[in-house]
């Protein structure tokens, strides 16, 4: 039997996702050795050219990192979704907008005044910012352009599982790559990682009380961390109980609290929604006002709920989908 | 008319650097330009988040270098809550700093950068990658790197939390003290840090040194330029990567100026250009004067070579004595070879592996006491270290409740932007005559490039150390005659 083809891709992305496939290359090259990857390329050669050529469906699967900024991106996606059996959304990014989604809080015209004209190590008498077309003495100089939005990629193509994480933890990606070879897939749509809250798996839980109640939230450099106690039962802003399982914690172990790179469990559409019910409904008050003050220390709540998700949650996907607010 | 030659590397259509050459009639190079075609307005969108995220929220501008960015910005928040970390935070950060400096150039020399010389800058292509390298050295060494990269990286996470994207910094501290056993793993894994960096420089002086060929190359005009350079010292004016003031030497290698991170914006510029969305950084004392070198031009270098020329040497033994045969060997300092970047980032290897030994034998990174409680409040935060690739900026501003109001940033390479710029115009103005270009040419002019290591989170980041480019070569009416491929 040939082996299944596979491809690897991404688009706008740090680069974490593409080191995270090479630190799985290192540790388990026999699943490696069970796959033929045919492209991937920041590591093998690779021409647009070749993939076009090859017929519909004749990868078994694309792993596809990175959110989408620009037509190119959204091209070579199409492109991919049209030679591949299966499309994988790699990473926090591309499944649900990731960290530069935050970006989509901002248009693109402020983001160039910050950083081309105000940013104050900037010296622009002539307020130049970058064209994407300029005329150099000695010819045409392009750029691509630059897009208002950052999308996760089920915002431009149809999107079979999901991989999650930021990156993804190396035991997530090992299981999904098993479970397409040995072809025990769930239902189309699935995120591929256990679908219970990350609670369930950290290595605090037990001492988390069956009924939590806390009088403030804290900030993590505000206080000494207690290194085996439940994070939320210290005042912390954990986000444990509205992630997915799957990364055993890794943060929390650190002493850090989770910030949700993982995203929510199928239960959850929006993270940020489900996360401010959890803590509202744990604050030691039956008083209103108080509640509200209380989430008012919470200097950041965007920022912190939809730390990963912002371009795919309600409240600010990209404003040709919804109109999201702008600033 | 003049003709147009575009090196962009097809395989990723964002994010990489891009090379566009133009001809003249004559089929010489009328001027090459060095573009990156990204931006993702991070500066922009830490505006609103709480500054004690920012370690993990910059993290994201580089996955390959998330360490140096959440060291950066872990300091900065230090300098804006106006808070000293104990002594063993400090050194944790330190630690776990030298042991990604490891893992990173490693990374560069035998994968990236590496096979130009070891395998050769005109060998067949299908050899210039780690294959070549392995088919020169042998094979057990290339288990020995990915060995000793998944060491490091797993010393990381244990320190950090996550080797991509770590989280242990705070203002004030790390979140997370050392046990003595993490302290003995720390321990064994730097006797196999230093043992590798020996035995790097041992491949650099066998396969390069010995070799003429190489180092005309290395000191041939067409990879040279007079500069300024930047790098971080410490109090004898020995290179730190972590911490220390900021020394820039003139291109007659004497100290032009030295100054404490805070005093960044009276030093260090940026210039814009409608056809690069990176910034150009200039020296603001000198002042902007295009892409030129010499006393006169503000453009400086960053980086291993920049490192070297900028402090008087290294602060571990063994790395000083691979400093002074260094200079010995190129003719006294400042080097202005930009190829001799590859030596001075294994003399790099070795001194981080050193300062990784020195710490990790230092029985205080295992104190408890890791954290202070940030008091004062907060306003203005300034934070830099050496990043692999370069001095890296970090500035907040916020308000009382350490809420971002402003950020600025400048990364490692846009501190080499000009000069990356200027290294690839002279490269192809040297190399390509009569309208002569072939995969060899092409592979001289990228190494020019490639020296650096720039990082736009790019390609050259990429396993084989090959940079796929296109080179589109177009007739005065700008239809299409040759493609040349490099996949
Ligand atoms: S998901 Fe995280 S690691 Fe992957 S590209 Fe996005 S920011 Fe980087
Ligand atoms: S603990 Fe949370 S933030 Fe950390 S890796 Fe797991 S899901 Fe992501």
């Amino acid at each position: 039997m040939s082996k299944p083809k596979v491809g690897f891709y991404w688009c706008a992305s740090c680069g974490g996702c593409e080191e995270a496939v090479v630190d799985l290359a290192e540790t388990i090259l026999k699943v490696v050795d069970a796959v033929d990857i045919v492209f991937w390329p920041v590591a093998l050669d690779f021409k647009r050219a070749d993939v076009e050529a090859m017929e519909n469906g004749a990868l078994a699967v694309s792993f596809v990192n990175g959110a989408i900024r620009t037509s190119e991106q959204e091209e070579m996606a199409e492109l991919l979704r049209a030679k591949s059996q299966l499309i994988v959304a790699f990473g926090s990014c591309s499944h649900l907008g990731g960290i530069p989604g935050l970006a989509n809080l901002h248009h693109q015209a402020g983001i160039f005044r910050r950083v081309y004209q105000e940013a104050p190590s900037v010296v622009n008498p002539e307020n130049t910012v970058p064209q994407w077309r300029t005329e150099v003495p000695e010819g045409t100089l392009t750029l691509p352009v630059f897009h208002d939005t950052v999308k996760s990629l089920d915002q431009t193509i149809d999107v079979d599982y999901y991989l999650p994480g930021c990156p993804p933890p190396v035991k997530l990606i090992v299981g999904a790559v098993m479970a397409i070879l040995e072809n025990r897939l769930p239902a189309k749509g699935a995120v591929l990682a256990p679908d219970i809250a990350l609670c369930h798996e950290c290595p605090r839980k037990d001492s988390k009380p069956e009924k939590l109640l806390i009088k403030e939230f804290k900030r993590p450099h505000e206080m000494l961390t207690d290194s085996r106690q439940c994070l939320l039962a210290q005042g912390l802003l954990c986000l444990g109980p509205a992630t997915r399982s799957g990364c055993e914690a890794p943060c929390v172990g650190a002493n850090m609290p989770c910030t949700g790179c993982l995203g929510p469990t199928s239960h959850v559409k929006d993270q940020g929604a489900k996360v401010l019910s959890a803590l509202a409904s744990i604050l030691d008050s039956n008083d209103e006002e108080q509640i509200e003050a209380r989430l008012d220390d919470i200097v950041d709540p965007v920022g912190t709920f939809y730390r990963y998700s912002l371009p795919a949650s309600f409240l600010y996907a990209h404003p040709s989908a919804n109109g999201g607010p702008q600033p | 008319m003049s003709r147009k030659i575009v090196i962009d590397p097809i395989t990723r259509l964002e994010g990489h650097g891009k090379i566009d050459i133009f001809l003249n009639d004559a089929g010489n190079v009328e001027r090459a330009y060095f573009q990156v075609p990204e931006l993702r307005g991070f500066e922009k969108f830490a505006e609103g988040r709480p500054a004690e995220d920012m370690p993990q929220i910059t993290s994201r501008i580089c996955g390959v270098c998330p360490t140096a960015h959440h060291m950066a910005a872990t300091k900065a928040v230090d300098d804006l809550y106006q808070v000293a970390p104990p002594p063993a935070a400090k050194k944790i950060r330190e630690l776990v700093y030298s042991t990604f400096y490891v893992e990173d150039h490693a990374l560069h020399f035998f994968f990236l950068g590496g096979p130009d010389f070891v395998v050769g800058p005109t060998a067949p292509k299908a050899e210039r990658n780690i294959l070549g390298v392995l088919g020169k050295v042998g094979l057990e060494i290339g288990k020995e790197v990915i060995g000793l990269r998944k060491e490091l990286r797993d010393l990381i996470s244990l320190a950090g939390g996550k080797v991509i994207h770590p989280v242990f910094g705070l203002p004030g501290g790390v979140s997370r003290a050392l046990t003595e056993e993490d302290r003995q793993q720390f321990v064994a894994g730097a006797a196999h840090a230093v043992r590798f960096a020996r035995f790097s420089l041992g491949i650099f002086n066998d396969v390069v040194l010995k070799n003429p060929k190489y180092v005309e190359w290395i000191l041939s005009d067409t990879y040279t330029h007079k500069t300024y350079y930047m790098g971080l010292v410490d109090r004898n004016n020995r290179v730190n990567f972590y911490d220390g003031d900021l020394r820039v030497v003139g291109p007659d290698g004497r100290e032009f100026v030295k100054f404490p991170a805070r005093d960044y914006l009276q030093h260090v510029a940026e210039h814009v250009e409608p056809w690069s969305y990176i910034k150009f950084c200039y020296l603001k004392d000198v002042g902007w004067n295009g892409f030129n070198e010499g006393a006169d031009s503000g453009v400086y270098g960053v980086a291993p070579l920049a490192r070297l020329n900028a402090a008087d040497g290294m602060a571990t033994p063994e790395a000083q004595a691979a400093y002074e045969q260094f200079y010995q060997t190129l003719g006294g300092r400042p080097v202005h070879h930009t190829l001799a970047n590859h030596w001075a980032r294994l003399i790099e290897l070795l001194h981080a592996a050193e300062r990784m030994q020195e710490l990790a034998n230092d029985p205080e990174v295992a104190s408890p006491e890791v954290r202070t409680i940030p008091r004062e409040t907060p306003r203005e935060g300034i934070g830099v270290v050496e990043a692999p690739r370069g001095t890296l900026f970090h500035h907040y501003q916020t308000d009382e409740r350490g809420v971002i109001t402003k950020a600025n940033l400048i990364v490692a390479t846009q501190n080499n932007a000009a000069r990356i710029a200027m290294s690839v115009d002279k490269a192809a103005r040297g190399l390509i005559h009569n309208g002569q270009v072939d995969d060899g040419i092409l592979n001289l002019i990228e190494m020019a490039f490639r020296a650096y290591d720039p990082c736009h989170g790019c390609a050259t980041h990429a396993l084989p150390g090959q940079m796929p480019l296109l080179v589109s070569i177009y007739d005065p009416e700008h239809r299409l005659l040759r493609t040349v491929r490099r996949d």
